[in-house]
């Protein structure tokens, strides 16, 4: 038993460089409390996990299924505003409102979904990009029960520590990436959504023709990825003790898509490592105020200039090489397949 | 107040019209999410800004160089950025984003982000209806209706406006025709920016001028654009002033109105395509995959 799974772990994790990757990746991420205790550090690192949750939710529902989803921070704002509204109106502990708030963002994701099933292609990108919007007017029209323009603020705290926040946020985020890894993971005999978000995304009435029920999946898409981005948003207002409107602001449902993008759309690791570089660039970039966003947009342009598929697919193609038979992906450097030997040129 | 309602809706209709069939005619013809489209319209306002005000020249002179400056910035943006990526769909909307984020930061860099003030080309007020209305918006008005008559023509009568029509409906045959598609794009794209450039001239001496002024339209004429039918010249140019209208009415009608015109213009598109998922004037094409 121990010997299979050792023998799992060099087939499956160890050959393929990326996975390795992502193992000593997740390795360093463990041991940086141990390493550092600089708050401002750990505090960075805090929120570019929430945000990774946030962005593979995007990636899940526009990536996968070609939902493109202009209002993704609807669900991250309304999980924000209901557990900060849960946590100190009727002081709720946070334990329990982070999970109300993330089935608020389900809840979200229905609604949403309702007229979306009956549109397509740009006209579903730009009626999601109203949702949040004429949310955001109504907040700032009943300013006395939403706080308008200054938000919902004294949240209770998670812990006490911030390097216990830190493994929280750790936690919840490597569950919550391996769930929807797993749900869109194409090749997996366990769950079969993942093929068929990739049906729905090239040709949904191919889908419909092959006897899949594409409303339901296409329901489902919308579901997890409330929910996931329902905990970030929840997450996110008990880590700053604050939710406001810049929780459903347009520039954060734009910054999903910026992160994805630049990643690597329709694979997982891709805004991964979308959030992981670009967040702390993000805060690095602190130190030249007036040219911070500037700076960023301009990163953003160049990088996509020369590797439009993303950063994380362009780094893949050149370390990995996918056996034309078996289709089990190789380092780069074989010249045959590790399992049948077929020539990789 | 029917009368106040009725010039204000005209005008702002008018000029979401200009900017949004700019915007619907670059869909059209080269399938793309221009979100950096309102930033020519705010370049132009500041050029108006610049031109007229700073450096004191003549109107006219100020007019004529901030539209040929912006034109020319448009087509030096999809030569440089956008040709080279123009099969990656998503990466296109993405860069056209951080466009406009640069030249918004470019603009808080060359002017601040304080609020400023572009001079009224004709001062002075008309009253029509017992309504006064400044001849700046009459200006306006009137520019909308010549601008849009000229991009009416021009696409339904010339060779050139039948080559766009042709590109947009597809690209592939129209090649075969002997069209040059890419250089139709280029043509696209520089008509679309020179429309924002004129819808930013006219209006810029009515508004403040801050860096963030692009946004309100970008989403307005989004939402304009998606209710007429994507693509649709003509469904644009109604849906504008749809939109328009229902956004005046708001301002005047509704306590806090300043706050819910976006979202009930918004609400508005969402309610229409829920009754007709194409949108007014759009063509439902089942086998079209974009």
């Amino acid at each position: 038993m121990i010997r299979r799974l050792i023998k799992d772990f060099q087939g499956d994790v160890l050959a393929i460089p990326g996975r390795l990757i992502a193992l000593v990746f997740l390795l360093i991420l463990l041991l940086i409390p141990p390493i550092t205790r600089e708050p401002y550090i750990l505090r960075t690192l805090i929120f570019t996990n929430i945000f990774v949750i946030f962005a593979v939710s995007w990636d899940l529902l526009s990536g996968y299924t070609g939902q493109i989803n202009f209002g993704h921070a609807l669900f991250f704002g309304i999980a924000a505003y209901t557990s900060a509204l849960l946590n100190t109106h009727l002081g709720w502990q946070p334990w329990l409102t982070i999970p109300i708030g993330a089935l608020a963002g389900v809840v979200a994701g229905v609604v949403v979904c309702l007229p979306a099933l009956r549109l397509r292609g740009p006209y579903l990108s730009l009626v999601t990009l109203a949702f949040p919007l004429i949310l955001l007017g109504v907040i700032f029209a009943f300013s006395d029960f939403t706080g308008g323009e200054l938000g919902i603020s004294g949240l209770d705290r998670i812990s006490n520590s911030r390097t216990v926040d830190y493994y929280i946020s750790l936690l919840v985020m490597v569950v919550s990436v391996l769930i929807m890894w797993k749900l869109t993971d194409a090749r997996s005999s366990l769950v079969r959504t993942g093929v068929i978000f990739h049906a729905i995304r090239e040709d949904e009435i191919a889908a419909r023709a092959s006897g899949i029920n594409t409303v339901r999946y296409k329901l489902l898409a919308f579901i997890v990825a409330g929910f996931f981005a329902g905990i970030a948003g929840a997450l996110n207002a008990h880590f700053m003790r604050i939710a406001g409107p810049s929780n459903l602001d347009l520039f954060l449902s734009f910054q999903a898509v910026i992160w994805t993008v630049f990643g690597g759309i329709a694979s997982i690791y891709g805004p991964v490592a979308g959030v992981y570089i670009l967040y702390p660039v993000m805060e690095f970039l602190r130190i030249f105020p007036e040219h911070r966003i500037l700076i960023f947009a301009g990163i953003v342009v160049l990088i996509l200039l020369f590797m439009p598929e993303g950063v994380a697919v362009w780094i893949r193609d050149k370390l990995e090489r996918e056996c034309p038979r078996c289709k089990l992906s190789n380092i780069a450097f074989r010249r045959t397949c590790r399992a049948c030997s077929t020539s990789l040129y | 107040m029917v009368e106040g309602i009725l010039v204000n809706g005209l005008i702002r209709g008018g000029v979401y019209a200009l900017l949004a069939v700019g915007f619907s005619l670059i869909f059209g013809v080269a399938r793309m999410i221009n979100l950096a489209h309102t930033c020519f319209y705010m370049l132009s306002a500041y050029g108006i800004y610049t031109f007229a005000d700073l450096m004191g020249l003549n109107p006219v002179l100020a007019i004529i160089i901030s539209l040929i400056a912006t034109t020319i910035i448009g087509l030096l943006t999809y030569k440089m950025f956008i040709d080279r990526i123009r099969e990656h769909h998503v990466t296109v909307l993405l860069i056209t984003l951080a466009l406009a984020m640069v030249f918004q930061e470019c603009m808080i860099l060359g002017f601040g982000s304080h609020y400023l003030g572009a001079p009224s080309f004709i001062p002075g007020y008309a009253e029509i209806l017992g309504v006064k209305v400044s001849y700046q918006h009459l200006l306006i008005f009137g520019v909308v209706l010549v601008v849009l008559l000229c991009v009416w023509a021009l696409l339904s009568k010339t060779r050139l406006g039948i080559a766009i029509r042709a590109t947009a409906q597809d690209p592939e045959v129209a090649g075969l025709m002997g069209i040059n598609v890419s250089r139709i794009l280029l043509v696209t794209m520089g008509i679309a920016a020179a429309l924002a450039a004129v819808a930013g001239i006219v209006v810029a001496p009515t508004l403040v001028l801050e860096p963030h002024m692009w946004t309100h339209p970008l989403i307005m004429i989004m939402a304009i654009v998606v209710l007429g039918g994507l693509g649709s010249v003509k469904g644009s140019f109604i849906a504008a002033f749809i939109i328009g209208f229902v956004e005046v009415l708001v301002v005047f009608l509704l306590p806090a109105g300043a706050f819910l015109k976006g979202a009930i213009a918004l609400l508005v598109m969402v309610i229409v395509l829920l009754v007709r998922p194409e949108g007014l004037f759009g063509i439902a094409f089942e086998e079209e995959r974009l």
